[in-house]
């Protein structure tokens, strides 16, 4: 490395001429001066050991770029991969909108400098409350995990009761985080599925609810694709022991499905992955939370809610926090959980995604995902030793493919698409045993008729 | 056609020099909510249509749907054309400020830094955007050689042995750590015991708010006279009981502790653990680390000292690094290299599980290796001097302001940030911190004062981290010295603003009351037309 001293573009300061003036105005004769309180037996008195930088902007677009070309994207191979993460189109405008400076830059200021950010997530508020026919609805927390995390723990609360049912249909990494994240106040305990149609065992339900449950607990679709047609009496049987019945939804599916508020869902969660927001390998995600507007619920939620009110100036919007003495921002460990800085421009992006659907897309959108899904499990069945699981249940976007009568695992099955361009399904060999050789597919709008029939023969070569 | 001669003047007008204070107006655009904007028919997109083989194939996928879980009407959202969607969006977005925009120096404990564009760009690849998680590894090589790196880099900088970067962002890190201490007690068979976690008042609110989801009683220690968290405190309150110390140093006053390695050593002697909320670690890089100091676990806010975008309010990032002792703990998967490839390590018994869906906010990851990468062990030296000569700059000329203050350790230099204290102001003139905040974005800027409970009366929180010039700090000192002197002058100024804002002065009432609050556009026209 050269001597002459680096000026870094990053750093204004680092001009050695200024950083000496700046030392001189606050009477100090090296920068030593402000570390002086940390002791010597702390410091570090050596050079971090880290890579050798990449000073100029070229050679880092180089070096990283170099790094992610060894990366195959969904982009130049077909995938079918869903389990909770898919692959939609993503509208050039939610794009526009979420790389503009003043929203990718900014943080938490108030409604008078940031009046654009509250008016945006209030706007997704209000647009995710339609999808799901609601009044409240969160700034969003992290994940669909986290939103379950803190539904079941809302539902906890609002009964004064410690036990939540699941399915046992429910993907195992959400149990891991749901179970680890209620566990000192909240017992998990899973209700077991038909395995011939996926849906919940009621007389199980029936037996295991009593005075302790808090919450049941339904995803509509479910991890394994198929919609909890019984849902209705769920909530019933679940309001009949005063339980809250909290329901997990993807909202992409809510032009065409029912929204849990209209057969007796209490609290609706999940994550709004799909609206809009790209895969990033898992990076995409955001939760949401929305229940009926009572205190009681209101009262509840760890989130930031944005409300509109008046301001001074008539024809005015203003925007603000609904009851922030809720939150752990206003009274720390006493209040609800934890609030913190989540996910809000992936909320923002939800909401422009929802304006440019407008009602007659995400109906469009739901029913064209639904015929690509039902074309493919038809297409699939025809192949020899292949079934699709619980036939006569419906199915939203993914679906459950069984290889038993074939001489294949699923792992030698996605090998042999992997070597023809095609990620499968996700094997589910090891969550769920009783399947047997089985694998979650995923189908969207953004797959056609001929990369479902490119899909159906490779498999059929595969199973051969 | 013959064009006239130009006049001649003989000399450029001179434009006159600026005013001290930029004369801002923020955007106004008066934009009504989104649902007003609806025009019955438009579309702003088009999904694509499937073929008409899939759909004869399909026949009515509705057949098998009972009638409870088929939708009836479509969702009542707005209906417009694509260009109408991006005007609004475009127009609310300048009624927002950004670091991009503004000289962020006031949003104290939140590292407002640039976050350089090549990273944002380098992130959208589809090589990283449009990868499932779930693609075989030998397709997403690279992102994880990304992710390891990066592991690599935040262990040399913290000094512990291992991290995770599953986190969503620095609270989500927090939680994650008590999660592993939790663990880690209940695997010694002391997780019934020790059901107590010690915190200080001036430790982010989620420090004792994530730990009482854990399942733990929370004590707080108060500020000694000094300002620093009590040691008295702690001897009283550190027992068989502990399950920790969760702390931050420098607190958000700016004051290091300077006895953080008694602190530590005190909870080790009784068996807790110590973690170390790495929040204010702009100051620090290549300075101290968490490892000479103790502790046992730490974590780092990727979206504060690492540079990536705060979005708005995320998606974020944390990371929490571990001793080896605490390695069994941490979440699934891991991300290991075996000398010829980069693969994830989910057959871990002890771990604590997932923390969160797949591995972590990606995007964030490698926004913050890329910015290492730019800057190396010289540039993070560098980004933490100039951080806190920033600061004590800054220091300097805010307690050259009339009515202004900075409590605790008079003279002394302060790390990355300062909590000031406008309390000899608010009693001279009846102007709160609060409403200076909201005076400073007519110049184009703004501030915060300081999570809650105000210790410091009337507090206002600056961290002027690396990402400002001389220039800037001066300009900002002259908004906050102007408006201080309104204060005196002409206080009504300052209690009826924002003046050149957006928005103005809002109606916090409604916010309260369960019958007028509403948090969304539908309930918002339900209550009115029932109260109407």
């Amino acid at each position: 490395m050269s001597l002459k001293k680096i000026v870094y573009p990053y750093i204004p300061n680092s001009v050695p001429a200024t950083k000496e003036a700046m030392l001189k105005a606050v009477n100090a004769k090296s920068v030593e001066e402000f570390f002086a309180d940390i002791p010597d037996s702390i410091r570090l008195k050596r050079k971090l050991k880290l890579p050798e930088p990449l000073f100029s902007e070229a050679a880092l677009v180089r070096h990283v770029e170099g790094l992610l070309s060894k990366n195959k994207s969904t982009r130049e191979r077909l995938s079918f991969l869903g389990a909770g993460c898919a692959q939609h189109h993503i509208p050039a405008v939610c794009d526009e909108v979420n790389s503009r400076s003043e929203f990718l830059t900014a943080y938490a200021g108030e409604p008078y400098e940031d009046h654009g950010r509250f008016q945006a997530l209030f706007e997704y508020e209000s647009m995710m409350a339609e999808l799901l026919n609601m009044d409240v609805v969160n700034v969003p927390v992290y994940d669909g995990f986290q939103a379950t995390g803190t539904a079941l723990r809302m539902a906890g609360r609002i009964t004064g009761r410690n036990v939540a049912l699941l399915p046992a249909t429910v993907m195992p990494d959400k149990l891991s985080m749901v179970r680890g994240y209620i566990k000192p106040d909240m017992e998990v305990e899973l209700v077991p599925f038909d395995p011939s149609t996926g849906l919940m065992d009621l007389n199980a339900l029936r037996k295991r609810i009593n005075a302790q449950t808090a919450a049941v607990f339904i995803e509509n679709p479910s991890y394994l694709g198929f919609l909890e047609t019984q849902a209705e009496e769920i909530a019933r049987i679940a309001h009949e022991n005063s339980a809250m019945f909290v329901v997990g939804v993807d909202p992409i599916s809510l032009g065409v499905i029912n929204p849990p508020a209209d057969y007796g869902g209490d609290i609706v969660c999940g994550d709004i992955q799909s609206l809009g927001i790209h895969m990033n390998y898992g990076g995409g995600h955001a939760g949401f939370i929305a229940s009926r507007d009572e205190e009681k619920f209101v009262m509840e939620f760890p989130s930031r809610l944005f409300g509109v009110a008046t301001t001074g100036v008539e024809g005015e919007y203003g925007f603000g926090d609904v009851a922030y003495e809720r939150t752990s921002f206003a009274v720390r460990e006493e209040g609800k959980e934890w609030v913190g800085t989540a996910a809000a421009l992936w909320g923002i992006t939800a909401g422009v995604y929802m304006a440019l659907m407008g009602p007659q897309g995400m109906v469009e959108l739901g029913q064209g995902i639904m015929q690509r899904v039902r074309y493919a499990i038809r297409k699939l069945n025809q192949v020899s030793g292949v079934k699709t699981h619980f036939p006569n249940t419906p199915h939203f976007k993914e679906f459950v493919v069984n290889f038993d009568k074939t001489s294949k695992t699923v792992g030698q099955i996605n090998q042999a698409l992997h070597e023809k361009g095609i990620f499968g399904g996700k094997d589910l060999t090891a969550e769920f045993p009783s399947l047997g050789q089985s694998a979650l597919y995923c189908v969207t709008e953004v797959h056609t008729q001929a990369d479902i029939d490119v899909l159906v023969n490779a498999i059929q070569e595969a199973v051969k | 056609m013959t064009h006239p001669k130009p006049k001649k003047l003989g000399a450029p007008k001179a434009v006159a020099p600026k005013p001290a204070l930029r004369r801002f107006h923020q955007a106004r655009w008066d934009e009504p909510v989104i649902f007003e904007l609806t025009s019955e028919g438009q579309r702003g997109v088009l999904p694509p249509e499937p073929e008409a083989a899939v759909v004869q194939a399909a026949g009515d996928v509705f057949d098998n749907l009972p009638a409870s879980l088929k939708r009836k009407t479509a969702p009542a959202l707005p209906e417009m054309s694509q260009v109408h969607v991006l005007r609004h969006y475009m127009r609310l977005s300048q009624e927002n400020l950004g670091v991009d925009l503004n000289i962020d120096v006031g949003q104290g404990t939140c590292t407002m830094k640039y976050s350089p564009k090549v990273n944002d760009q380098l992130a959208r690849s589809h090589k990283l955007s449009e990868l499932h998680p779930l693609q075989p590894v030998s397709t997403v090589q690279g992102i994880l050689e990304v992710m390891f790196r990066l592991e690599e880099m935040l262990k040399e900088i913290s000094g512990m042995d291992r991290v995770t970067l599953q986190p969503g962002a620095g609270s989500a890190a927090i939680y994650a750590n008590i999660a592993m201490i939790r663990a880690f007690h209940e695997s010694r068979g002391e997780g019934q015991k020790r059901d107590e976690v010690i915190t200080s008042s001036f430790s982010h609110p989620s420090n004792a708010a994530a730990a009482k989801v854990a399942g733990y009683k929370i004590i707080t220690l108060p500020p000694d006279a000094d300002g620093y968290p009590d040691f008295e405190a702690l001897k009283t309150a550190v027992s068989e009981r502990t399950a920790a110390l969760l702390i931050t140093n420098p607190e958000d006053t700016g004051i290091f502790n300077p006895r953080i390695v008694e602190f530590v050593d005190l909870v080790h002697r009784a068996g807790g653990l110590c973690s170390y909320d790495q929040a204010n670690a702009n100051g620090l890089l290549g300075i101290t680390r968490a490892r000479e100091a103790g502790f046992d676990v730490c974590h780092f806010n990727l979206h504060k000292t690492f540079s990536t975008p705060h979005g708005c309010g995320g998606p974020a990032s944390g990371a929490c690094c571990v001793k080896k002792e605490m390695a069994p703990f941490l979440p699934i998967p891991t991300i290991e290299f075996d000398g010829t490839s980069y693969y994830l390590d989910f057959n871990r018994p002890q771990s604590v599980g997932k923390i969160r869906p797949w591995y972590g906010v990606t995007g964030n990851m490698l926004k913050a290796y890329a910015w290492i990468m730019s800057l190396g062990a010289d540039g993070l030296r560098e980004v933490a001097e100039i951080a806190v000569l920033n600061n004590n700059y800054l220091l300097n000329k805010v307690l050259e302001i009339r009515g202004a203050s900075a409590p605790y350790a008079k003279g002394k230099r302060r790390i990355e940030q300062v909590r000031y204290s406008w309390e000899g102001l608010t009693n001279d003139t009846g102007v709160h911190s609060e409403e200076i905040g909201f005076r400073a974005a007519d110049f184009g800027t703004h501030y915060w004062t300081s999570h809650h409970p105000f210790v410091v009366p009337e507090p206002m929180t600056l961290e002027p981290t690396e990402s400002y010039s001389r220039e800037d700090l001066d300009e900002y000192i002259t908004i906050l010295k102007h408006i201080a002197n309104e204060a005196y002058t002409s206080p009504e100024v300052v209690h009826t603003a924002p003046h050149n804002s957006t928005v103005h002065k809002i109606d916090q009432e409604s916010f309260d009351d369960p019958d007028a609050w509403a948090v969304t556009w539908r309930a918002y026209k339900r209550k009115l037309k029932k109260y109407r």
